[in-house]
């Protein structure tokens, strides 16, 4: 995908994480925050339910622009995101994004990960070296 | 009420973490990559590193600790209750691979009020072994009813 132009998109990226998932990123990354992994604890605090972790949504997000250069771990040179909406486990993600800048094999891409009407992730910025 | 910002500017103690081949596998899966060179030694080697990468997010693993002591600090003075996970932003230098031992230093870069609610900026600077820097961190976290 080396002819990346401005205003381009990049491929969607679709994942609806299992309801177990959050159990599996809580030992993957060390954060076992109950909110993510007991629904009971999370409804006594006001929640829907228990929620994604933010930067399970955000590693998503990184997945996304990475797979323009095949995955490639070194790609990926900066990310930034803001967390809004909660992410919900059992429920679609969609990670779509446009490209905003393109120079000489790196590209800036404006992503948004999406769940039903709510974005979870947006204003995200992703830099990637081709 | 007036936010304590006394923390501003401080340091904290760096921590050290040993990345390993399992936990880039776990985390890998965690993620649903699928990139072969996260779960072969032969195949990262033949795509030019000099062990099993980490991905780029697996930042959080190694540097994430860093911030735990940070968070906290009665110089802080934050309320986890009504905190939220607001920003992020990573900056990725060297990769990170399996076999380094990589030194992540906490720094409280701002705090302050908007809207009436705090946002508290923390930044990790991680290290390798050989001092060339593998990712910067900027944590960004808001509490409500400040």
């Amino acid at each position: 995908m080396a002819d990346l132009n401005v205003g381009d998109a990049v491929p969607e990226l679709k994942v609806t994480p299992d309801k177990y998932l959050p159990h599996r990123y809580a030992g993957a990354s060390g954060d076992f925050n109950p909110i993510h992994i007991d629904d009971e604890f999370a409804k006594a605090v006001g929640l829907p339910r228990n929620i994604l972790h933010g930067l399970y949504s955000m590693g998503l997000v990184a997945r996304a622009n990475a797979a323009i250069a095949g995955g490639d771990p070194r790609a990926l040179k900066r990310l930034s995101v803001q967390f809004r909406g909660m992410g919900m486990p059992e429920q679609e993600i969609v990670v779509s994004g446009t490209v905003i800048e393109a120079d000489e094999g790196r590209v800036a891409i404006d992503t948004v990960a999406q769940q039903g009407d709510t974005a979870i992730i947006k204003n995200a910025e992703a830099e990637v070296q081709l | 009420m007036t936010l304590k910002t006394d923390a501003v500017g401080k340091e904290w103690p760096a921590t050290t973490y040993q990345v390993g081949r399992e936990k880039i596998k776990e985390y890998a899966n965690a993620l649903g990559l699928d990139n072969p060179v996260h779960f072969d030694l032969e195949a990262a080697r033949a795509a030019g590193f000099r062990d099993v990468p980490a991905p780029p997010m697996f930042a959080v693993v190694y540097s994430g600790p860093a911030l735990g002591p940070v968070l906290f600090d009665p110089e802080v003075g934050m309320n986890f209750a009504a905190m939220v996970h607001g920003g992020q932003v990573f900056e990725w230098g060297e990769p990170v691979c399996s076999g380094d031992e990589i030194v992540t230093t906490p720094k409280c870069l701002s705090i302050e009020e908007k809207d009436g609610k705090g946002f508290y900026v923390f930044e990790t600077v991680s290290v390798n072994q050989d001092g060339a820097e593998v990712v910067r961190g900027t944590w960004t976290n808001i509490v409500r009813g400040v």
